[in-house]
């Protein structure tokens, strides 16, 4: 089914959306800019805030000072002797820290303004690189920590040495992931009001944030106040954000102790410059990968170390890129025998946190090269290696050895989907013939699981059990469905989409499910965390919605549907069992003549309740909350179902390189994706789209780069490269099989992460394969023809990247 | 992101410009391509913007003297469309690469020469097609050749008191030949490397050739290439194929790749990696143009 087109876009395409930007909620809202440390390292040994304060037209200035007397550092995923605040207190970490934040009566006057303020900065040693950051001499960012270390945890499951022990091969990888970002078209904007009531201080924020979630507890945490004082309202239109909005919230801190020192309320819209220094990236990681395998390459065992670069704090959800993928990460393999080490490091950049597929390109990038690595060194073909070890067609469910349970699918019939559909054998031939004239062509493959419907448990992994205490396992999702008097089914849907066209799946579903047309159905995007029911998993993260929501919807829409068929009963003088919603009627399915309009019957329960039989509830409003009961806390010996589904994607690039200029051209791209149930085909295809131009940027032209001293090097979109459409118009066939997850009530799971954890690495591949008869591999990202000219040029052999 | 507080004129004539930019820190502004983001990032101060827009002289695309006069405010769109340009097929090949759609909409050509940034394609074309620049003073109006006009990175000879007023190209002539070509990191950026080539074919065994490089030097570099291109095609002149032309350049190529490259490079493009790329789009770019002079095509891509 194509489904529905998006209801979102004429709104959007006309410039009538209802972005932040758009709302001016309080009269009088005063403007805030922000003043950023210019150093990576420094002591602050003095503030002076005077002339900025003396400025005219500004309200309030707010530094180091004024944030320790009234903020509580937020409160960390794991204790770690770390403090987190909103700006730098003792000293700055990261070019691009907030110091200070100056609210005047505009924009051009706050950074009028911005500029008198005083800070003396000691400038101190940086330390950007990861294994630089494990030194023991290594400049330390938190004096209170005794390195630079944050987390260090170490699982093994199965019997890992042993298969080292007797495995006819090992095979090591050493693996860097860049830093990159998912650039939303619009960046962070915030509203903060504070007020002093008898009872303590309330704080009211408007901010483009997809939460509440768990961010909300650890605002209030740092506000000193109790969620229930703390109200969060978000706009319905948001700007994109595939997870890097999750770290607005230290500016919502931030710009609630300025509302205080304002004494009016404050707006800050970031600008881009802040927003590429200083809000949110995917971590960097360092990573080895080693692989105990038979004389065929089948994988007995995996040891894994995966070094994270959270950047200069642990801001929560940190150290979560590590976790995320915990239960899948063995990936599509049929491995037993598992060992990791799991560590975040900081360093003098800025802190990290969601990034659309949230840990996936990271774990996947080591794993999928590790296993073309395997098949060079074997001498093998990589698409055999990996049929070797998919999990076999009819093994599902399957559980792996770190605790996921793959609910669905049919890996070997998907990836030889894409091998067809890209023409694999064919692609080896032409490969073949260009190598003979001298020409550079690459095949690569990745088949990846990937994992939607997060459970938040997995955050406690970063603790070890016994210091766990209680676990956690949120994972629930709430619908509200309410039915007028002229039939008209609203739904409140509180899924804070960010262009994703929730609004449009939902009016799909309902209308499918009540037999509505389905302008009947009038989905409300609305997130207040005062009246929309919300717990601590409620938001826009780990492709949720198709998983998650709908399985809600479809309880609460049923519900709806009964109460309806009891009233249609009462005016057909029939058995509610005996009937069936159809066309905009409720009709006795055996006599379809015998029908009344749905309105008439939600009509009867408005103006007639009295009328309904006895013990039917006059209730034309219905929740419903799902809450998967596969989601558990963490296991004491450290397994965790750290996702509800598990979808898979398979991908085969082809990728010339012209010998002249280097550049990379895409020639084929092939893509299957099984995401259960297809609810909406036309999104699913713009979520795959989207995935692969991301996943592009990150692989070919986008890194969030410092250097060596700490400065970022790609402060503006003159330097930090997004792909356009001119580098977006690959060839690209896509493809999908539908195994339906048997634990959503549509068989649906997410899909709009997939292809950012899986074509990173195809492209890696492909152009490692490219290069291979120049003894070249590539171990990191990203490839442009500037990076392959130094490989092709080192004159070395066998060097990696 | 707010620019510092400036002053806005906006004149109606040159001479009301010429009296505006006699005072400290003035700085005109007509596309506002590059100064504005340069302003809103407060790397730029001006105490006054002069906007030139209103000045109906300044806003003249015409026919004049065997070349084309762009005044100061003609967009560069309005250039890529204009018929006139046709007849200056180097200027129709390089006007895509310059930024993107949006950004030629309103992004001037003047102000493109103005700005002299040394990655930027409308420069080396001036210093191709030996284009002439009219500078307005108090002094009085001068003219000043491309290649005399560009000093160094983002510095040009015109004085902060002047006013580049029009740019002129002259029309290409009977067997001359272009060819444009550069690489970016994406389609829309500014050069990594770019060459224009110039080949005049009137003689086949002969031709005069001229390569402009941009993007590798604080400056367009311009070479004279004739001897490099006759050595190639004295045999056979107008008959020798395309590819034999490239295979006898690239012999050449790196010699004039490592005369030419001597930007430091940067993390999308090292000197050595310039220098490749110098080295094969010229040897290619000179070859097509060859080609087009001896053919006497008119080709604009």
């Amino acid at each position: 089914m194509t489904g529905l087109a998006r209801i979102e876009d004429v709104p959007l395409l006309t410039g009538k959306g209802h972005f932040l930007d758009d709302l001016d909620p309080l009269p009088g809202t005063l403007v805030a800019a922000i003043v950023r440390s210019p150093h990576p390292h420094a002591r602050i040994r003095g503030v002076n805030l005077d002339r900025a304060r003396r400025h005219p037209g500004v309200a309030a200035v707010v530094g180091p000072d004024e944030v320790l007397e009234t903020l509580k550092p937020f409160p960390l995923s794991l204790k770690a002797p770390m403090p987190y605040y909103p700006t730098a207190t003792d000293k700055t970490r990261y070019v691009g820290e907030p110091v200070a934040v100056v609210v005047a009566t505009d924009r051009y006057t706050a950074e009028d303004a911005a500029e008198l303020v005083e800070i003396d900065y000691e400038p101190l040693d940086a330390v950007v690189g990861t294994y630089d950051a494990l030194e023991p001499d290594a400049p330390r960012l938190h004096d209170t920590a005794d390195s630079n270390v944050a987390t260090d945890r170490t699982f093994d499951f199965g019997q890992v040495d042993d298969a080292f022990a007797r495995a006819a091969h090992t095979v090591t990888g050493r693996y860097s992931f860049p830093r990159y970002s998912s650039t939303p078209m619009e960046c962070y904007s915030v509203i903060a009001d504070w007020q002093d009531t008898v009872d303590g201080p309330e704080v009211t924020s408007w901010a483009n944030f997809h939460g509440p979630f768990s961010m909300v507890l650890v605002v209030a945490g740092a506000l000193d106040i109790p969620t229930s004082r703390f109200r969060l309202i978000v706009p319905e239109d948001i700007g994109g954000s595939f997870g890097i909005k999750a770290s607005i919230y230290p500016y919502i801190a931030l710009m609630a102790l300025a509302s205080k020192h304002a004494g009016r309320p404050v707006r800050w819209t970031e600008d881009r410059l802040e927003h590429l220094l200083a809000s949110s990236s995917g971590s960097d990681r360092e990573m080895t990968f080693e692989a105990a395998i038979d004389e065929g390459g089948v994988i007995s065992a995996l040891r894994v170390d995966l070094i994270d670069n959270v950047g200069a704090y642990l801001r929560p959800p940190e150290p979560s890129t590590l976790y995320r993928c915990f239960g899948n990460i063995t990936g599509a393999y049929r491995i037993e025998n598992v060992q990791i080490r799991a560590r975040a490091v900081v360093t003098n950049k800025a802190p990290t946190g969601l990034n659309r597929g949230f840990g996936g390109q990271q774990l996947y990038f080591g794993l999928e090269r590790l296993i073309d690595e395997i098949a060079r060194e074997r001498k093998l073909d990589p698409v055999d290696v990996r049929k070797a070890n998919l999990i076999a067609t009819g093994s599902f469910p399957y559980a792996t050895a770190t605790g996921g349970i793959y609910d669905s699918g049919d890996y070997e019939q998907a990836f030889q989907m894409a091998l067809d559909a890209a023409g694999y054998d064919k692609l080896r031939e032409e490969q073949r013939m260009a190598r003979e004239r001298g020409e550079l062509y690459g095949i690569g493959v990745a088949t990846i699981v990937d994992p939607s419907a997060t459970n938040i448990g997995y955050v406690g992994l970063a603790t070890p059990a016994h210091d766990r205490g209680r676990g956690k396992s949120g994972s629930t999702e709430h619908v509200r469905v309410i039915v007028d008097p002229q039939g008209i089914v609203s739904v409140l849907l509180g899924t804070v989409p960010q262009g994703q066209g929730h609004a449009t799946v939902v009016r799909q579903v309902v209308a499918d499910r009540l037999g509505l047309p389905s302008g009947q159905v009038v989905p409300r995007v609305e997130m207040d965390t005062r009246s929309t029911p919300w717990t601590l998993s409620t938001g826009s993260y780990s492709s949720r919605f198709a998983p998650m929501l709908t399985s809600a919807l479809i309880e609460a829409t049923d519900r709806i549907a009964e109460t309806i068929k009891v009233a249609g009963a009462v005016l057909l003088g029939a058995d509610p069992a005996d009937l069936e919603l159809v066309g905009g009627e409720v009709r006795v399915a055996a006599e379809p003549e015998r029908n009344v309009a749905f309105r008439h019957a939600a009509g009867l329960i408005h103006w007639d309740p009295g009328s309904l039989p006895d013990g039917t509830s006059a209730r034309l409003y219905e929740e419903a909350a799902f809450t998967p009961p596969q989601s558990k806390a963490p296991s004491r010996t450290d397994q965790i179902n750290s996702s509800l589904c598990y979808g898979f994607v398979a991908e085969v690039v082809a990728c010339r390189i012209d010998p002249d200029t280097l550049q990379i051209s895409l020639e084929t791209v092939s893509t299957v994706h099984d995401v259960g149930t297809i609810l909406n085909a036309t999104l699913l295809e713009g979520q795959i789209h989207g995935a692969l131009v991301q996943a592009l940027g990150g692989a070919v032209y986008e890194e969030l780069s410092y250097s060596e001293s700490g400065q970022p090097t790609a402060t503006t979109f003159m330097d930090y490269l997004c792909p356009t459409t001119a580098e977006s118009s690959f060839p690209l066939t896509s493809n999908h099989l539908e195994t339906p997850s048997p634990l959503t009530k549509l068989g649906a799971k997410g899909g709009g992460e997939g292809s950012s954890m899986s074509f990173p690495v195809a492209i890696a591949n492909a152009v490692s394969d490219a290069l291979s008869p120049q003894g070249i591999a590539i171990n990191s990202l990203p490839l442009h023809p500037n990076v392959l000219h130094t490989l092709l040029n080192k004159g070395t052999n066998q060097e990696g990247n | 992101m707010k620019p510092a507080p400036f002053e806005y004129v906006r004149p109606g004539s040159v001479d009301d410009v010429l009296s505006e930019l006699g005072r400290d820190g003035a700085k005109v502004i007509a596309g506002g391509q590059s100064l504005v983001p340069i302003l809103a990032m407060r790397l730029a101060r001006p105490t006054t913007l002069v906007d030139i827009n209103a000045i109906g002289d300044l806003g003249v695309l015409t026919s004049v003297s065997k070349g084309l006069h762009v005044g100061a405010t003609v967009r560069q769109r309005a250039v890529q469309h204009d018929p006139t340009a046709a007849r200056i097929p180097l200027l129709r090949m390089a006007l895509p690469w310059v930024g993107h759609r949006e950004l030629r909409s309103r992004g001037t050509v003047c102000g493109s020469l103005a700005h002299a940034d040394s990655a930027a394609e409308l420069p080396a074309v001036a210093c191709c097609l030996d284009a002439t620049i009219t500078v307005a003073s108090p002094r009085g109006e001068r003219l000043v050749a491309a290649s005399e006009f560009f000093v160094a990175a983002m510095t040009t000879s015109v004085q902060p008191d002047e006013l580049v007023t029009s740019v002129h190209f002259p029309y290409a002539t009977t067997n001359q030949g272009f060819g444009f070509a550069e690489i970016a990191r994406r389609h829309g950026d500014f050069a990594l490397a770019g060459v224009a080539v110039r080949v005049d074919a009137r003689d086949p065994f002969r031709p005069t050739a001229r390569v402009v490089c941009f993007g590798v030097s604080d400056k367009p570099v311009v070479r004279d290439v004739s001897a490099w291109l006759a050595s190639a095609v004295a045999t056979e002149g107008a008959e020798t194929p395309e590819m034999t032309i490239r295979a006898s350049l690239s012999d050449g190529s790196a010699d004039l790749a490592d005369d030419v490259v001597d930007t430091v490079g940067d993390a999308h493009g090292s000197t050595a990696y310039r220098r490749q790329l110098i080295a094969a789009l010229s040897s290619r770019e000179l070859a097509r143009a060859y080609i087009r002079a001896t053919q006497d095509q008119v080709e604009t891509t």
